[in-house]
């Protein structure tokens, strides 16, 4: 582009191009503040777990020389007697220092049982001295326990020393390395059946909300003002009112004793109390419950904005009033409906507290088995890597919302 | 009763009603749990259920006493004080910054505005409980756990794109030649955003900070992992209380909490009208 | 105004209606933690002035692991079951505890020989009850189980069964439920075969277990119904026996009886005054009053104050038909039953 074509001189094109310059960065610098902020206090952090996957250095901190004398062994036979004395020097070490307790839950995750014969080893090697120790290790390590005369037990510990690892995945994932290298599925299989079951709760729970909240959008849509303002408080309230007070709610009423229960028997529906809480059903009628204004106010919002003669005019040319709300209505209202069914979905994937309150065993869903793992297990590492894998499901979500519905559109009460 | 066009058949009518009746038992499914918790706080008995005698309307078989016991229990008083004090301080956190950042987002000439709009409305969409164990992990390592900045932070973090979202929606009302009018008379762009912008997307600060309070003062999975015993808040008590032993107080702080959202709620909804009277579009 | 809103800030973080708390004090709630606090805590606070912060949580040891490897210490003084303590105290979350400085017996014998012997087995901890898991019925819809073997026998006893969440005592009873000797439990929960045996009795009552994370749970589901018949800490059941007169029967058959002990957690700031409050707690007198829930005392002296008509309902009238908890077998296959239990859980 030349002057010529803009009748602008060079100079003002600079001065122009400038001045776009500095209101860039005078924008961006109102930006700067937050962005720093989020980045160290949200993003970093998302940073660290996903990182936390694949890098454990327990094992390696805990028996370098172990290990450094385990990396020339084929992982065949049994390493040699030098490698063994060197465990069990490393081994007493830990008993003292009081760290056997590590490494017996990191072997314990590459080989599940090792744990108890780790500690009760350590345990025996305590009241052993130390030059028997640096003489006999080996033996009476072999004494101490069949299972450290296995390949397959230094086959764990050598892959448990590894710093980087992607085991955690395969774990997570219900996979895991046989001794010959290869990948094989996992005796129990739980993650795989987990995930699928959250994302069939959460579609169910999505459905649920469409059922339940369509209708009552497209009644209060096309209601008076004043009537529809007087019916949003309805949806409003619940929306505001804790979260864990909606879940205490529901524990009242589907308690044994509780208050569903109760009217049922009164009533003569059924003769004995019905099981409801601590089940899958109750955590996916809380957590309808709960979400049901996410699915409300979007659509709400979009149907406000229809004008709903159209519907008349179709109605009133004979057409039957479903055939032209599937022809006309549905299209029209489609941004609300989608961007409440993602949203909806999108929070119920990754919901922790309801289903921990009210799910009993079978209502659990994959945020609470990372929880189980955070704070029951301490297999951090797991917890990372579950984590991660559905924070990759949640953002393939995100991404769809915003290509679909756009980020612009989320409005708020 | 209400007057149907011509057109309308009885199978029209019966659908009309129909309708009407369904979106009537769909609100009451969404207020029915929330009001049935009212009543049962007053139970004289130390259960979760309806009594004979509260069914009878006996007096006696209703009580305060839960009521008492959560004003005195020391446990519950720290939960309540630390409820509103780190609800406070990151609410304050999450508006000041966000309101600056909703400003430079709402700018034409804002540079990879979609990806960073993105970035900051994240903490609203990534699960509670990857943020809770990426932050257990992060702030570990700072000394943040168990503390209350750490806790204060973290709950900054999440409320920030309610007030990105609120202010925004303020500023798309707001006419940008006031902002340029202010800055020609030869005022300094700081003094034109407080004396001249501030005032007048007032409204949309306020509800995206009250907003960011309410994601704090209800947040509980980032307090089980980043809180020490000294900074339980009323969520966590809650929590703790309805997976160890169930008693009537947790329904005593829930109705109080009942009637806290409905004051918001209505606080809320005066603001929006007068965003919306003042041009917004709130 | 910016200045207003940090001073405002600064304000809400500073004026605090509580003091810093001086001590961090976690046990486990409920009937137990009333008592504690009475004869314990609350004396403690009077005489030495000290801030208590008294926490629950629902035992284990996932918690105080979690604290130790993050670095970031927030309990100071816990109430652990022996059958958690010896893996407690090898995996070093918990500090060594000198036995020589608690006090003699308010009758005047040394510690060491007012002590019964496995108060003070263990060096991370100080004995503070004898108590046991036993399982009780709710008795007003007719007689209930009365053996482990019935417990463990849905049709004569249909319902739900409230059990703890976690493998320590429901292997035991699976065991003995299956025909294992008491005295046998452990040498057979030591092998794959026998661990294989207790699934599988579990297994057969599966469908009827709710799983509760607490011990104040246990009476909770007995009393709304959520349980015909719950595990539970003895003490839970006799006060709702005992304050509530909830229709509850102890059944004593097959009981795991443990102790609880009092220990520090490793690399407290405040490990000084933790053991201040050790040293009082766990005196003749504070001792004494867990009669009130039915716990046994530790130390001699405090048995000696008990009164005639409390002793029946102390684990140690029934130790003939019990079994000792093992700690030292949990502290070596904690883990490794741990998963297992929890694979077989999510089955």
């Amino acid at each position: 582009m030349t002057s010529l074509d803009t009748g602008l001189s060079r100079a003002d094109a600079q001065n122009a191009a400038r001045e776009v310059r500095k209101r860039k960065v005078q924008a961006f610098l109102f930006v700067v503040p937050l962005l720093v902020f989020v980045v160290l206090a949200f993003v970093a952090p998302i940073a660290t777990m996903l990182y936390r996957s694949v890098h454990n250095p327990t094992v390696a901190n805990l028996v370098p020389e172990t290990l450094a004398a385990l990396s020339d062994w084929s992982g065949e036979t049994l390493p040699d007697d030098a490698v063994l004395t060197q465990f069990a020097v490393d081994l007493k070490r830990m008993a003292n220092d009081r760290t056997s307790g590590q490494i017996a839950d990191e072997i314990n995750r590459a080989l599940p049982g090792m744990s108890s014969v780790v500690k009760a080893t350590a345990r025996s090697l305590r009241r052993v001295d130390d030059a028997d120790l640096a003489t006999n290790g080996a033996a009476l390590l072999l004494a101490a326990n069949d299972r450290w005369a296995e390949p397959d037990t230094w086959r764990a510990l050598k892959a448990a020393g590894r710093v980087y690892t992607a085991d955690y995945y395969l774990t997570s994932v219900d996979l895991e390395h046989t001794a010959g290298g290869g990948i094989v599925q996992r005796d129990t299989q739980i993650y795989k059946k987990l995930y699928v079951k959250t994302l069939r709760m959460a579609l169910i729970i999505t459905l649920l909300t469409i059922l339940l909240g369509y209708p009552l959008a497209f009644y209060m849509a096309h209601a008076s003002d004043g009537l529809a303002n007087f019916l949003m408080v309805f949806v409003l309230l619940p929306f505001w009112t804790s979260l864990l007070v909606r879940t205490t709610a529901w524990i009242a009423l589907l308690q044994t004793n509780g208050v569903v229960n109760s009217t049922l028997m009164a009533t003569g529906i059924t003769d004995a109390p019905i099981e409801m809480l601590y089940t899958e059903f109750s955590t996916i009628i809380a957590m309808t419950h709960i979400l049901l204004p996410f699915m409300v106010l979007p659509l709400y919002a979009v149907m406000r904005g229809i004008d709903s003669s159209f519907m008349r005019a179709a109605i009133s040319m004979g057409s039957r009033p479903l055939g032209a709300w599937y022809k006309i209505y549905l299209p029209m209202s489609l941004p609300g409906l989608s961007a409440g069914a993602l949203l909806v979905f999108i929070i119920s994937v990754g919901y922790y507290i309801t289903p921990a309150l009210v799910g009993g065993t079978d209502g659990q869903m994959i945020s609470n088995i990372i929880a189980f793992h955070m704070r029951e297990s301490n297999n951090w590492e797991l917890a990372a890597a579950l984590g991660s894998l559905l924070l990759l499901l949640i953002l393939l979500l995100y991404w769809l919302f915003d290509r679909f519905v756009g980020t612009d559109n989320i409005k708020l009460g | 009763m209400k007057r149907f066009p011509a057109y309308y058949t009885f199978r029209h009518i019966a659908g009309h009603y129909g309708l009407r009746l369904f979106a009537f038992l769909v609100l009451i499914f969404l207020m029915l749990p929330i009001l049935v918790i009212m009543p049962l706080s007053f139970n004289a008995e130390p259960f979760f259920t309806f009594t004979d005698g509260m069914l009878a309307l006996d007096p006696d078989a209703y009580s305060t006493r839960w009521y008492q016991e959560f004003a005195d229990d020391p446990n519950w008083r720290l939960a309540i004080w630390n409820s509103f004090a780190i609800g406070i301080a990151s609410a304050l956190i999450a508006t000041t910054l966000g309101t600056l950042a909703a400003v430079g987002l709402s700018s034409p000439w804002m540079p990879y505005k979609r990806l960073i709009t993105a970035l900051l409305l994240s903490p609203m969409i990534v699960p509670l409980i990857i943020i809770a164990a990426g932050m257990f992990f992060f702030y570990t390592r700072f000394n943040l756990v168990g503390t209350y900045p750490g806790l204060i932070i973290a709950h900054a973090a999440l409320g920030v794109p309610f007030v990105i979202i609120t202010v925004t929606a303020t500023l798309s009302g707001f006419d940008r030649s006031l902002f340029i009018a202010g800055l020609s008379l030869g005022a300094r762009p700081v003094k034109v955003f407080w004396d001249v912008v501030i005032p007048l997307i007032r409204p949309g600060v306020i509800s995206g900070g009250l907003f960011a309070f309410v994601t704090s003062f209800d947040e509980v999975v980032l307090v089980l992992f980043l809180a020490g015993p000294e900074q339980r808040t009323i969520p966590r008590q809650m929590f703790s209380g309805l997976r160890e032993q169930i008693n009537p107080t947790i329904l005593a702080v829930a109705t109080l909490l009942v009637v806290l959202s409905a004051a918001l709620l209505f606080t809320l909804e005066a603001l929006r009208r007068r965003s919306v009277r003042m041009g917004g579009s709130g | 105004m910016k200045k207003n809103l940090t001073l405002l800030a600064t304000l809400a973080l500073t004026a605090s209606p509580l003091a810093a708390q001086d001590l961090t004090v976690t046990s486990f709630g409920g009937a137990y933690g009333a008592a504690q606090k009475e004869h314990m805590i609350d004396p403690f606070v009077a005489e030495t002035g000290t801030n208590i912060l008294f926490e629950d949580y629902g035992g284990g040891i996932a918690e105080m692991k979690a604290q130790v490897e993050a670095g970031n210490i927030q309990w100071d003084v816990v109430d652990i079951e022996v059958i958690d303590l010896e893996r407690a105290c090898a995996e070093g979350y918990l500090e060594v505890i000198d036995q020589s400085v608690l006090p003699a017996g308010d009758d005047g014998v040394a510690a060491a020989d007012d002590f019964i012997e496995d108060a003070l087995a263990n060096e991370c901890g100080v004995g503070n009850i004898v108590w046991s898991v036993v399982f009780a019925v709710n008795t007003e819809n007719g007689p209930g189980p009365q053996t482990i073997a019935e417990f463990f026998d849905t049709e004569a006893f249909p319902g739900k069964r409230g059990l703890r969440k976690r493998p320590q005592v429901n292997m035991e009873w699976a065991l003995i439920a299956d025909g294992v000797a008491p005295e046998d439990v452990y040498e057979t929960l030591a092998t794959e075969e026998g661990q294989a045996r207790a699934f599988a009795k579990l297994d057969t009552i599966k469908a009827d277990i709710v799983w509760y994370d607490s011990w104040s749970q246990a009476p909770v589901l007995l009393n709304d119904g959520g349980a015909q018949m719950v595990q539970s800490a003895n003490g839970r059941i006799f006060a709702a026996i005992q304050d509530d007169g909830a229709p509850f029967q102890i059944v004593w058959d097959s009981h795991v009886y443990d102790l609880d002990v009092w220990a520090i957690m490793k690399g407290t700031p405040n490990k000084e005054k933790a053991m201040e409050f050790i040293q009082f707690a766990t005196r003749t007198v504070p001792l004494s009053g867990m009669q009130d829930v039915a716990y046994g005392p530790t130390r001699r002296s405090a048995q000696a104050l008990l009164p005639e008509s409390v002793k029946q309902d102390l684990p140690t009238a029934h130790l003939d038909v019990g079994l000792k908890a093992d700690g030292i077998f949990w502290a070596d296959y904690g883990e490794t039953l741990g998963e297992k239990f929890n694979e077989w859980l999510l089955q």
